[in-house]
């Protein structure tokens, strides 16, 4: 059996093993229970799905800058259609793409390797969780092809919208997604409890509590708000579906029922699931500044204890989603508050960043550019939410694309720069080759320049008054004027140079991946346990008698005693 | 296709066995799922004073009659854990076999219940009354469902006396299907 646990996937991709029992040739890529696999599997999967986000914004950017027009590779825009591509862009990103490949990808990448483990605790209940998953993703895709299309009621589907099909125009679409939706939250759950039990029981002998990379801090305290966040949510969602399939009025006031409690029920996990994808985004940036910067990080136990903070303070901000839904000015004044003390632990993650950076002898890599760009990008994210966050200011700005910018200046930020930076920086470990370096900046410097030009001119548009969820906007006189259709061309011409420099990205990729210098077992000279295997790690990441021990925390960078400047954690004193 | 187990698996840093770890973790977020859902119950309760009319037409005698089922059925269970601990795999199976009774019972009672309050006309789209009666006690017999099955496969696993441990981690997850009724019964039947 011995030979199972350390060959499957030692050798290239269609390497053929006589010797072993598990499944053979393609089939162990789809059926293995192996931590690394699994990664790989969310990690492409929500890749595949971010495409199709992507070619969705593509399609009803193309709509709302030229009106009317034929969109290359898609055709005339119906409005039923726009309604549906900006739902499903929504759900697509968030929940197929940023949950995936943040929390579910990099989590069971990374969590059994830095904590020196061979692979999670429940490896047979993580290939569930992926198979589920990607069940819900081919229901997702499914709705599209069905009469009436994809859910067209958008990504928060409120009732009565979502609840009536003869409102939505889309009544099995939005049952479809809402099932989906439910499919992927099991996903996650059964993911989120092997990653806490992993992180609780497995660590490599020595590793103590604050020696646990922050990272994998984060993506399991992120695990747990995610758990304990979304239980309400599938029993609204339970609640909604018998509104769609049974006829119940749950969600309508005439028959005893209530629209608002949807409200309450989505956003008490909507606004904890912003810091679910957030905190792993953040231990990823974390992770690369300290490498980077060749410096401990500043506060261990303050970013820790901070997260934790932000972590319960997150549960009590959700009404300020709804500050016009009529609920009591008082309860407002109070989600005011708690809203703008979220802001102070984020505040205090960035200022721990910088203070990192301070003294450093930074190396400005392709991750570390990414790293940086999450802090700059974030913090516009971070400062445009105060304004969101305080009621009076939010009875102007709701519902308008300020609201969407600002949303975009943290999601983009968290779902895409995190993942490259994190992609970029664990491809040597994954692949056992380097990236170019010089292909990575044009990508990384062809995604940012490009992302601000998108988004800049949203905030404007918000502030002059543009809704959201229009589909036209020359049926309504003063928002059609030249200067803000210009502002909208902008954002549009934008988008497609951004996603143009992303096929810079996929043959770097590619032809890092084939021709790419060996990348040996630890290229960025980095301290945690990861880099300690070779690279890629064999089935079982170490040879069953080199599992490492743990004798110091994972940042010791710089220390004054040593020759070089880090002092990878497994190295004994 | 046989697994070498991963020495993850073996491993135990707080001293918890990791099953029993993940178990109350799985019971932390179906807390939640409930909660949500009897929380928008009470609150709903709370505007509509004109629900106790409905309320009404439940039947207390046979919600308290499951109730006895159930609490039953929890007990076997317990001394299934016990027995399981002395190592004694026959008689755990025997006793779990008695507590999977127990929830066959309860889903008979409870069917042969809603029949007849549909029979009356109490439909799940009779009003949200009956919507959120069918809704929580339907996701409640899911569960007791769920629990059965499982039970069954822990119970034949025991019975060959192999992963004896799983005994307990059933009877964990028992107890909370037992204490969701708990909530329950008062919440749909006894208020009025």
């Amino acid at each position: 059996m011995a030979d199972t646990a350390v060959d499957v996937h030692r050798g290239e991709p269609h390497g053929h093993d006589d010797h072993h029992h598990g499944p053979q040739g393609l089939l162990k890529y789809l059926w293995s229970t192996d931590h690394k696999i699994i990664a790989m599997q969310y990690l492409f999967t929500g890749m595949a799905m971010a495409v199709i986000g992507g070619y969705m914004a593509y399609v009803f950017r193309m709509q709302l800058a030229f009106p009317g027009i034929s969109v290359p590779g898609f055709g005339q825009v119906s409005p039923g259609e726009y309604n549906s591509l900006v739902t499903n862009h929504g759900s697509i990103m968030i929940f197929w793409v940023a949950m995936p490949v943040l929390i579910a990808a990099f989590g069971n990448y990374l969590i059994p390797l830095m904590i020196g483990a061979d692979d999670m605790v429940f490896p047979r209940i993580n290939r569930l969780s992926y198979q589920i998953f990607l069940l819900s993703a081919l229901i997702l895709l499914a709705s599209f092809f069905v009469r009436g299309g994809g859910f067209g009621g958008a990504w928060t589907a409120y009732p009565p919208l979502s609840a009536v099909g003869s409102y939505n125009q889309t009544q099995i679409g939005a049952t479809m997604w809402l099932i989906a939706v439910a499919l992927e939250f099991v996903a996650f759950l059964l993911g989120g409890i092997n990653f806490i039990t992993t992180l609780m029981n497995s660590r490599a002998p020595g590793m103590k509590a604050y020696d646990i990379p922050l990272v994998c801090w984060m993506i399991v305290i992120a695990s747990i708000l995610f758990m304990l966040s979304v239980g309400p949510l599938i029993a609204g969602a339970v609640m909604l579906l018998f509104d769609q399939t049974l006829g119940t009025g749950f969600y309508d006031p005439a028959r005893g029922g209530d629209p608002v409690l949807w409200q309450h029920l989505f956003w008490f996990f909507g606004h904890p699931e912003v810091y679910v994808v957030l905190l792993p985004a953040i231990g990823i940036t974390i992770e690369v500044i300290a490498t980077f910067a060749r410096k401990k990080i500043f506060g261990y136990k303050l970013v820790l204890y901070t997260t934790v903070a932000t972590g319960v303070l997150s549960f009590f901000v959700w009404a300020h989603h709804q500050f016009v839904a009529g609920i009591d000015p008082r309860m407002a004044n109070v989600f005011t508050i708690t809203t703008l003390l979220i802001s102070v632990p984020i505040a205090e993650l960035l200022f721990v960043i910088i203070a990192t950076l301070y003294g450093g002898s930074i190396r400005l890599t392709t991750p570390m550019l990414w790293a940086l760009a999450f802090v700059a990008e974030f913090l516009i994210g971070g400062v445009t939410g105060i304004y969101l966050g305080a009621s009076g200011a939010d009875i102007y700005f709701h519902d308008t694309y300020f609201v969407l910018a600002h949303f975009h200046y943290t999601f983009f930020p968290i779902a895409i720069v995190g993942t490259f930076c994190a992609f970029t920086y664990w491809f040597p470990k994954m692949f056992g080759k380097m990236m170019n370096d010089t292909l990575g900046k044009i990508h990384f410097w062809g995604t940012i320049i490009p992302f601000n030009f998108i988004f800049i001119p949203l905030f404007v548009l918000g502030i002059g008054g543009q809704h959201r969820r229009i589909y036209n906007y020359q049926h309504f006189p003063e928002l059609a004027g030249p200067g803000m259709y210009r502002l909208r061309e902008v954002a549009t011409i934008s988008l497609l140079i951004m996603l143009a420099f992303q096929l810079v990205f996929f043959y770097n990729c590619i032809t890092s991946w084939m021709k790419g210098a060996r990348a040996g077992r630890n290229p960025w000279k980095a301290n945690t346990l990861e880099w300690t295997t070779e690279s890629p790690p064999p089935h079982g990441n170490w040879p069953p008698d080199q599992m490492p021990n743990v004798y110091r925390g994972p940042y010791e960078y710089g220390h004054p005693d040593r020759e070089e400047d880090y002092w990878p954690q497994h190295q004994p004193t | 296709m046989a697994h070498a187990k991963p020495l993850a698996t073996l491993r135990s840093a707080t001293g918890i066995p990791t099953g029993r770890l993940a178990v109350w973790w799985v019971l932390a977020s179906e807390v939640v799922i409930f909660g949500g859902l009897l929380g928008s119950y009470l609150m709903h309760r709370i505007g509509h004073p004109e629900w106790a009319e409905a309320a009404a037409h439940t039947q207390t005698w046979i919600g308290a009659l499951n109730t006895f089922v159930l609490l039953t059925s929890s007990f076997t269970a317990v001394l299934a854990h016990q027995a399981a601990e002395k190592g004694n795999g026959k008689e755990a199976a025997k006793l779990l076999g008695f507590t999977i009774l127990g929830a066959i019972t309860f889903l008979i009672v409870k069917s042969f219940e809603w029949a007849n309050e549909i029979s009356h006309g109490y439909t799940i789209t009779a009003n949200t009354f009956w919507s959120f009666y069918y809704t929580a006690a339907g996701l409640h017999a899911l569960h007791v469902i769920a629990g059965a099955i499982i039970m069954g496969v822990v119970a034949v696993d025991a019975y060959r006396g192999r992963e004896l441990h799983r005994v307990e981690l059933i009877g964990i997850y028992w107890h909370f299907v037992d204490v969701v009724w708990i909530f329950l019964f008062p919440l749909l039947y006894i208020a009025k």
